[in-house]
């Protein structure tokens, strides 16, 4: 197969992608645009291997790499639960950065031993996609063990961090500067550029909490799209050209639009280390209160007595996995003539639409979930919000207090309503290490324990009344 | 020698593509769409696949080697996780949440 027929090969593929991202525009199309998006990938791959300079005794190479990569990734695929799938993005995206900086590394040597003095170009897309790849890969991995709790999710800051980190992206830039204008391009000075990068990335997301990691996450997916379009120069690549152009600028565009939901600058996110103090002071007026807890018994006659629920879900849903409880307890109530409407927070969770995954797991009809701007003018209405493992977007102080460091974030306003449930495993403070005066509020009672068993627990308790 | 302003031109065109094919997607297919972005840069696969057919010695095999395995968990797991997720939205109709 000559050249021109494998570049068409990655044109076909090309489109298979622009094509499959339009078709994830709406649900009913998305599985389609997924599987067309594996055929485009499919046509890549095997169109690669007609490339003249593969070598046929490395053939049971690329054979073992690519059976034991199909089938880790395949099980792993299927056995993951359904509530980890953002560390395995996380982990998906830290490798697709790793894979890249190889490529760049390989390269280099490549050019190193054959003593061939490679175009600018290439140099210098070389250089930038293993500094890129190394941070995604690095810093990947820290979200993975973040979500995983590997890691403490709280930031992790020392002294003079951010100066450490200003002067390692010096340090980064000097290396390839020195690679790249003063002909010193020898592979220990490469290999330090390699793990000053790695390092960059360790350093960078360490401080960042782990409410903003599928912020992080998104914005080093993008990094790996960038990274592996610029492969494709050094490649001279149509199809990492193309796929990496496409990754890298949706992966900026999912990323801002996850900040704007929040209120706040992509700068704030990766530098402002929010969730590092708690904030001391909160409301005054709520000094020394208590706050009211509940049995599941109590809480089940609240919500029976009611004509209005509104069900906040939060990350304690997903991690207790309640999310079919949470719809069998919700189906009895409305068999009772209770109106029950689920409000999502766009950034609950730990990925935009991480609640609507869930929720569509457990069959929840979508006309019953309410986005936040739909879902707060009806809340001074409503007889009882059930918040579950909810915290950070329901917290009253990211509407007027300014020294909190959620501080004009949107937040749903469960408050308003008459009464808040609010079920929790104890009184720690969110992901984001700030304390809810909510919990405190006159109309505000809590619910200890696991989602799952204090929702089943209402469930069955809602039988007898 | 590669010629440099198509590769430029295919790079910059393919940014804005994205950009215009992405900002219209629903915030319920967030994660799927982050998902399936990161199985389609996977696609770095293929410069795995160039490097490790020519590589030639045990250091360059093993780079090679590394980056395929990486490249092919990215590609295959990428794609699994994102169809499972879309497969809860499967036959279902998205009513008045709009």
């Amino acid at each position: 197969m000559s050249q021109e027929w494998i570049d068409i090969g990655y044109l076909l593929a090309a489109i298979c992608f622009i094509l499959s991202l339009k078709l994830m525009n709406t649900p009913v199309t998305a599985r389609k645009g997924n599987w067309l998006a594996m055929g485009g990938m499919a046509v890549a791959l095997i169109v690669t291997m007609f490339n003249q300079n593969i070598r046929t005794e490395n053939l049971v190479w690329i054979g073992i790499g690519v059976v034991v990569g199909t089938v880790g990734g395949f099980v792993s695929g299927k056995r993951i639960q359904m509530t980890s799938m953002p560390q395995m993005v996380a982990l998906l995206n830290g490798l697709g950065g790793g894979a890249v900086a190889l490529v760049a590394l390989f390269e280099f040597l490549h050019a190193s031993h054959a003593g061939i003095k490679p175009e600018a170009v290439q140099s210098v897309t070389t250089v930038l996609s293993a500094i890129i790849g190394s941070i995604s890969f690095s810093g990947s991995l820290v979200a993975f063990a973040k979500l995983q709790e590997l890691l403490p999710g709280r930031p992790l800051t020392f002294k003079g961090q951010q100066v450490f980190n200003l002067l390692l992206v010096v340090f980064t830039l000097a290396l390839a500067l020195a690679i790249l204008a003063f002909d010193s391009a020898t592979v220990p000075i490469f290999l330090a550029l390699l793990a000053a990068a790695l390092v960059l990335g360790v350093s960078s997301v360490m401080p960042i909490g782990g409410a903003d990691m599928p912020v992080v996450i998104s914005l080093l997916n993008s990094f790996t799209g960038c990274a592996a379009g610029l492969a494709g120069f050094v490649l001279s690549n149509n199809a990492l050209l193309i796929g990496g152009g496409l990754v890298g600028a949706s992966g900026l565009i999912l990323t801002l639009q996850m900040c704007t939901a929040m209120n706040r600058s992509l700068g704030n996110v990766l530098f402002g280390a929010v969730g590092a103090v708690i904030s001391g002071g909160g409301n005054a007026a709520l000094a020394g209160k208590q706050p009211k807890s509940y049995s599941v018994d109590d809480a089940a006659i609240l919500l029976s007595n009611s004509n209005s629920v509104v069900i906040v879900p939060g990350y304690g849903m997903a991690v207790a996995q309640a999310q079919h409880q949470v719809k069998e307890m919700a189906g009895k109530l409305m068999a009772m003539g209770v109106d029950v409407k689920y409000a999502v927070h766009p950034v609950a969770g730990r990925m935009p639409g991480h609640m609507n995954v869930l929720l569509a797991e457990a069959d929840v009809p979508y006309d019953q979930l309410y986005e936040l701007e739909q879902i707060n003018p009806l809340m001074p209405e409503t007889d009882v919000a059930l918040v579950i493992g909810a915290n950070d977007v329901v917290n009253p102080a990211a509407r007027y207090d300014k020294s909190s460091p959620i501080f004009g974030m949107p937040i749903l306003d469960v408050d308003k309503c008459r009464t808040v449930i609010v079920m929790k495993r104890g009184m720690a403070p969110g992901f984001a290490g700030v304390e809810n005066e909510l919990f405190l509020y006159d109309n505000c009672v809590m619910v200890f324990g696991n989602a799952k068993a204090s929702v089943a627990g209402i469930a069955s308790a809602l039988d007898n009344y | 020698m590669i010629q440099l302003i198509p590769v430029i031109t295919v790079f910059i065109l393919a940014i804005f593509v994205g950009l215009e094919v992405i900002s219209k997607v629903p915030q319920t297919l967030h994660t799927p769409l982050m998902s399936a972005t990161n199985a389609i840069h996977g696609v770095i696969l293929v410069g795995g696949l160039l490097i490790l057919g020519s590589a030639d010695g045990a250091l360059m095999i093993g780079i090679g080697l590394a980056a395929v395995l990486f490249g092919t968990l990215n590609v295959v797991g990428g794609f699994v996780v994102t169809d499972r997720m879309l497969e809860m939205f499967k036959g279902k109709k998205r009513g008045g949440a709009k």
